[in-house]
């Protein structure tokens, strides 16, 4: 299969979606286009404004990482240490390596030794999913710790295949408060920082061909936690849709970005405050992360009979759905 | 040739004979959309022929989880 944008070297990937098949080169090249149109289309930060990024040491957030170092931006690693036996070790030191290798500045905080919140621990002990626990904690620490470094953007990892996912779990259970703050782009407001996704254009796949192509060492194998986590069900399911009409996850996608997902939004006002405990903002007197080191503080209750507690809606993005897939890329 | 996969668990298995990439990724039941087929460090695509005497990498490429 030869390459459809040079014609002339052996192609290495199939991009189906856009009927297309690259070689090394015109991949990379490709990825960078659609990296670019993205921050640019939605203004997500300007070239001269530091961005950090969160990373994980998977595929997704590494790829982002290098992406923007590359494209010459202003970019500093963030990651969070989740306290996973076995995992959150070699994903941390895949993030210094990757640091040290492209002399980036990398700024670690860990849930466990700062803040007594292992995930593995924390979903044992509140009887949440570990994604849900793992997933708020780190939205509240993104904007935290964004803060306290002088960030005004932080980006995340998120792909076509996150994206796509997120918006088929909130389109089944009609989650519209989530479907109205499903964007490329949270615009800074009322204590939160600015949020951008700037590879949603990118499907996972090409996430590993990007990090295979340009070296990079992640970690290939999945999260231990996320076994049976509803996102990959729907990941699976929009696959096999994927494999029979190539281009249907991005037609899902950014049709309901450009058609529906503004009518949600205009629906979302609600009113911010900073939790009494830590600042932060919050719709309720206390925020959900505090609310959860609250409740891993407590002495273990025995699961009731109504079964595990999920986590209220919440507009502030603190507070997330027990659901899909999102940075730990 | 060799197959090294990393999904449900790391394993390797044997497969005699020459084939394409499509193929074997339907003979393994693996949906192409969420695998990298990879030889020599470098990525094939279907229609690239596989040799008996190949290694070769099945890459699963869907992560899940929150964040």
């Amino acid at each position: 299969m030869r390459c459809t944008r040079c014609r002339g070297q052996e192609a290495c990937l199939e991009v189906r979606r856009h009927n297309a098949a690259f070689c090394e080169d015109c991949f990379l090249a490709f990825f960078r286009d659609q990296v670019t149109r993205a921050i640019e289309h939605h203004k997500m930060f300007r070239r001269d404004e530091p961005v950090l990024v969160a990373v994980s040491g998977g595929k997704d957030s590494l790829a982002l990482w290098d992406v923007l170092l590359d494209l010459g931006y202003d970019a500093t690693g963030f990651y969070i240490g989740l306290g996973i036996p076995g995992y959150s070790e070699p994903s941390r030191e895949k993030c210094e390596a990757f640091a040290a290798r492209r002399h980036a500045r990398l700024i670690v905080t860990d849930l466990e030794a700062d803040y007594g919140l292992g995930i593995a621990e924390t979903a044992r002990r509140t009887m949440r999913t570990p994604c849900s626990a793992c997933g708020l904690s780190k939205r509240y620490l993104f904007n935290k710790v964004a803060q306290e470094h002088g960030f005004r953007v932080i980006a995340t990892g998120h792909n076509l295949d996150d994206e796509a996912a997120t918006l088929f779990g909130n389109v089944l259970r009609w989650q519209t408060g989530y479907l109205g703050r499903q964007a490329p782009v949270l615009a800074e407001e009322d204590g939160f920082i600015r949020k951008v996704k700037p590879l949603y254009r990118l499907a996972e796949r090409e996430m590993a061909a990007y990090c295979v192509l340009r070296g990079i060492d992640y970690i290939v194998d999945e999260c231990p936690m996320s076994k049976g986590a509803k996102s990959l069900l729907f990941k699976d399911v929009l696959n096999q849709l994927e494999a029979v009409s190539p281009g249907t996850k991005q037609a899902f996608l950014f049709g309901f970005l450009e058609k529906v997902q503004p009518l949600f939004a205009q629906h979302e006002a609600v009113t911010l405050r900073p939790c009494t405990q830590c600042g932060q903002p919050t719709t309720a007197e206390l925020c959900a992360f505090c609310r959860l080191r609250a409740e891993v503080a407590q002495p273990k209750r025995r699961r009731g009979r109504r079964g595990p507690q999920r986590a209220a809606p919440s507009p502030d993005g603190v507070t997330g759905p027990p659901a899909p897939a999102l940075a730990e890329s | 040739m060799r197959v090294l996969l990393r999904h449900p668990e790391r394993r390797e298995i044997e497969i005699a004979g020459r084939r394409r990439v499509g193929e074997l990724l339907a003979e393994l039941g693996l949906q192409p959309e969420a695998y990298l087929v990879i030889r020599d460090n470098r990525l094939l695509t279907r229609d690239a022929l596989l040799e008996e005497t190949d290694t070769i990498e099945v890459r699963p490429v869907v992560s899940g989880g929150a964040a």
